[in-house]
């Protein structure tokens, strides 16, 4: 199973999402932003958390122009698989990958803790590791983490069973209290909360490492 | 450009005593240029050139044979075992953040993160310890607003982790909040990098961001005391780009890779000047700097506001000039500014020229060497009065006195503003006592901590300083951590009244005591004076981090307090009230003298602690609150209840040092007390973990009803 991690020059969660997949053994190549191209036989493209071009734009506005992104663009069109993490997650939204955009906390306030997070439905390759219903314990480290789109969207991701995370106790006003959303072929994850910061028992808990492993058990080759 | 005049009035301006103008006049034998005088302000002021507290920072013990690097470069480093080391330092950035909340703040985590990268050092772990007014001051909300906020503006953003720090509010900040930033970083103990320029004719190269007009005088502004024109001062104030500071970072470590780094100095205070200079003198050189070359962000620019910019995220470094296509490719890689300004010379001289005209021409080990240095007179702090009578009070009332206020209160409301798990490495993160990261892809953890209680200090400059250093050094034990190393961060009045003199003096004397005592040698820090606004001086306010090594994982002293597990105190408890927080919060008094500080006392029950850790399932350290803040501390962090069996007011809210609470289960609370016996230490059983309520003697209340007091209060009061 071979991940392609996006480096953009402002990522910082970049290295924490290489050592998730790696643990979930995954071998990792890291991209740079300038590259047109993706390595051949990726199995999966990680965008990581971070602030990309300094976010002093629209969140994930500019990281969404650079070259790589039009390679991740083409990846998914061709089905491949992919996973944002919050900036991550506001990159894919700035690409048109995923619907909706992220807006500012509703409290105006950066927040870093671990909040539960109700896993909406097991029906992917990314969540086939948890129960619907779970309720799991994510790290979220976010200021733009407000999950908008507009009702007919939202009625549409919910109607197809395509909002993959849910929060239990909403700490930045998302509509619908979402937390990630699927694509419409099920493989592309966008999450504002941090799945590779709850990855090792040293550091946040484990309640992330079920995404990776299932990630991997999809993607292994048969 | 018609450039100023040198009048008495522009000596003034740029903080020059008349006396030290002379000395100017005296080593280079005429009249300055306009560049000329602002190169000596730059240099001579306060904050670059520690002429007040030079003569006693070279009192502070420095050597230990952890110690890699002490005091002199950009940051201290210390040895870590295999082959890797932990750069740290703590430095001030107290006017700037008074002034511009959110940039001032910012800026200051920005040099810190600097000073440590520049050594060749990714930073892993940050701290900021904040002293503001009275929540009540209508500037307070403000400020503690705008500081968090710049605070995880840039930290975030840059992605280092915080790992702890502090939060106080006192009247006697009002006027001037201090902002002390920390960086720690992680280095391989054989590739660090030095600010020493060597070699003659090697290429100067400026890295980084465009030089814009922002910051200009900045470090001679935060020499000078406040008054009521402070408002004006707000263009001094540098303007932080954490986006680009992440890719100096990225670009200078990457660089470093290459082989082609000399020697680097990061532009801090008195940017181009301060970091020129240093190179040079360091490295027994003269500079020569080509300023037409210098990448600015505005037109037409001085030689003396290029000299004197504070322009944010940039790096001066001396290159191998065969490595210089190798280097430029890096810095095109990331999209800085690489540009080749100036060379170093044979002759002591700092040469600048600008367009072929020469702007300065000064004898460059004398800026250092001859700068200013100050045997300040000062008067030893007269002894405290001794406490007045201080009256019982109930339990459960005084620990909701204490909780409720801000300064006790849960800090939740600042630290979920900051990335505390970036790198993935956190361990524990702020909340009680050291925070705690791994050294990554190893299974060493680092204990951060930062500590110091001013009221103490104030009261006994020679205790209080003892006490800063004692409390980081139970903070670290606390968690199972060898404490190795210390940096210091002096904030303090003006140091030309020999009172304030004589705090600053006593404080040092007692932190050079401790640290001596404790083996924490001092290995950087910084100096903070005239914190002052209309003649009203701060609390003297040693600030003292201190880092600590957990050399295996397992090792970690946990929070995993338990409904049945006992609690028993470690230390001697007289019941020392003097400066005390029920003292303060409760009774809005602030007398007695600081608690006295057995440093044998510490060293032996910290040995205790941490060679017993493997019976101790909780642990925290005893410092202001005392007994029933520690107590209800752990049993809130755990959500499980607790019962202290004696009220008595003293013996509760006492601020005896030397101490710690451990919660552990029956077998281990005699199998400790059996070892304590043997090896001399004091301790005693205190109450027990149980139920869900706090009971104190007879005295009792919910703990779901504390712990929301506990958790809201600091929100309360300031958001």
């Amino acid at each position: 199973m071979r991940a392609a991690v996006v480096v953009f020059p402002g990522s910082n969660c970049d290295r924490d999402l290489a050592v998730a997949f790696e643990q979930a053994g995954f071998d990792v190549s890291m991209v740079w932003h300038k590259d047109t191209g993706l390595p051949e036989n990726i199995d999966i493209v990680g965008v990581p958390g971070g602030f990309s071009f300094g976010d002093y734009l629209r969140c994930g506005a500019i990281a969404a122009q650079s070259p790589i992104c039009q390679s991740v663009v083409d990846h998914t069109k061709r089905g491949g698989y992919a996973i944002g993490v919050c900036n991550g997650f506001q990159v894919l939204t700035e690409t048109g990958i995923l619907p909706g955009a992220l807006l500012r906390n509703a409290g105006l306030k950066y927040i870093c803790k671990t909040v539960p997070l109700k896993v909406e439905t097991s029906n992917s390759a990314f969540t086939e590791g948890y129960n619907a219903g779970d309720v799991i314990g994510i790290p979220i480290a976010h200021h733009d983490g407000n999950y908008f789109a507009d009702a007919e969207t939202v009625a549409m991701l919910q109607g197809e069973d395509r909002v993959a995370f849910t929060y239990e106790d909403n700490p930045n006003g998302s509509v619908g209290d979402i937390a990630g959303i699927l694509s419409e072929n099920r493989r592309v994850l966008g999450m504002m909360p941090h799945p590779e910061r709850a990855a090792d028992l040293g550091h946040g808990g484990t309640d992330g490492t079920a995404l990776f492993r299932a990630l991997a058990g999809v993607l292994t080759p048969a | 450009m018609q450039e100023p005049a040198i009048t008495p009035d522009l000596i003034a301006s740029h903080g020059l005593k008349p006396d030290e103008y002379d000395r100017i006049l005296d080593i280079i034998g005429r009249e300055p240029s306009f560049t000329e005088l602002g190169i000596f302000s730059a240099m001579w002021n306060e904050h670059c050139s520690y002429k007040s507290s030079k003569k006693w920072l070279r009192t502070l013990p420095t050597e230990g044979p952890q110690v890699i690097c002490g005091p002199g470069e950009n940051a201290g480093i210390v040895d870590i075992g295999d082959g890797q080391a932990v750069v740290f330092k703590m430095e001030s950035h107290n006017h700037p953040s008074y002034i511009e909340p959110y940039q001032g703040a910012a800026t200051g985590v920005g040099g810190i993160l600097r000073d440590v990268f520049t050594m060749g050092a990714r930073p892993i772990a940050s701290m900021n310890a904040l002293s503001f007014g009275e929540t009540s001051h209508p500037k307070t909300r403000q400020l503690v607003n705008g500081v968090v906020e710049g605070i995880g503006g840039y930290g975030n953003c840059f992605g280092v982790p915080c790992a702890g720090g502090e939060v106080r509010f006192h009247p006697a900040y009002n006027g001037n909040c201090l902002v002390n930033a920390f960086a720690a970083g992680l280095a391989d103990a054989d590739k660090i990098f030095y600010s020493a320029a060597s070699g003659i004719g090697m290429p100067v190269v400026y890295l980084g961001a465009k030089t814009g007009r922002d910051g200009v005088g900045g470090a001679t502004m935060a020499s000078a005391e406040f008054d009521d024109t402070i408002e004006e001062k707000r263009p001094t104030v540098q303007v932080g780009d954490p986006f680009t500071e992440k890719r100096l970072m990225e670009a200078t470590l990457e660089l470093m890779a290459t082989g082609a780094v000399i020697s680097i100095q990061d532009m801090g205070a008195a940017g181009l000047t301060c970091s020129a200079v240093e190179m040079g003198d360091k490295g027994k050189l003269g500079v020569r700097l080509d300023l037409e070359k210098v990448p600015c962000r505005e037109e037409n620019m001085t030689a003396y506001e290029m000299m004197l910019s504070e322009s944010q995220e940039r790096m001066l470094m001396v290159l191998k000039p065969e490595l210089e296509a190798e280097a430029k490719a890096v810095f095109d890689k990331w999209d800085l500014d690489f540009a080749i300004v100036g060379e170093t010379i044979a002759e002591d001289r700092f040469l600048i020229m600008h367009n072929n005209i020469c702007k300065a021409d000064l004898p460059l080990s004398k800026l250092s060497s001859e700068a200013p240095e100050y045997d300040r007179p000062w008067v030893p702090t007269p002894e405290a009065e001794p406490l007045a009578d201080v009256p019982q009070i109930d339990p459960i009332d005084g620990l909701k006195a204490l909780i409720s206020s801000p300064n006790y209160a849960a800090k939740q409301w600042v630290y979920e503003q900051y990335d505390t798990m970036v790198m993935a490495d956190t361990v524990r993160t702020p909340g009680l006592g050291a925070g705690l990261l791994r050294v990554h892809g190893t299974d060493k953890v680092l204990s951060f901590t930062s500590d110091v209680t001013p009221r103490y200090v104030r009261a006994n400059p020679f205790e209080g300083g003892k006490q800063a250093v004692a409390e980081a050094y139970r903070n670290l034990i606390a968690t199972g951590a060898k404490p190795l190393a210390t940096t210091d961060n002096m904030n303090f009045g003006n140091p030309e009244k020999p009172e304030i003199m004589g705090q600053f003096v006593g404080a040092i004397k007692g932190i050079g005591e401790a640290c001596l005592a404790l083996d924490m040698p001092i290995v950087s820090g910084n100096v903070s004076l005239y914190n002052e606004t209309d003649g009203e001086g701060i609390l003297p306010t040693p600030t003292i981090g201190a880092v600590g090594l957990i050399e295996n994982a397992e090792d970690v002293i946990g929070c995993e307090v338990r409904d049945g597990h006992v609690l028993l105190l470690v230390g001697e408890t007289t019941g020392h009230l003097g400066q005390s927080a029920l003292l303060a919060e409760v009774f809005n008094r602030e007398d007695g003298d600081a608690p006295a500080v057995d440093l044998d006392a510490e060293k032996t029950n910290g040995d205790f602690i941490r060679d017993n850790h493997e019976f101790i399932k909780g642990c925290t350290d005893l410092s202001d609150g005392g007994l029933v803040l520690a107590a209800f501390e752990l049993a809130e962090g755990a959500g499980v209840g607790v019962q202290l069996d004696d009220a008595t007011t003293e013996i509760l809210f006492g601020e005896d040092q030397a101490r710690y609470l451990i919660a552990c289960n029956f077998d281990q609370a005699e199998a400790l007390m059996i070892v304590a016996g043997q090896a001399g230490v004091s301790i005693s059983s205190v109450g027990k973990f149980t139920g869900d309520t706090v009971r104190i003697g007879s005295s009792e209340a919910p703990l779901a009803e504390l712990s929301d007091l506990f958790r809201s209060s600091f929100a309360a009061a300031i958001a």
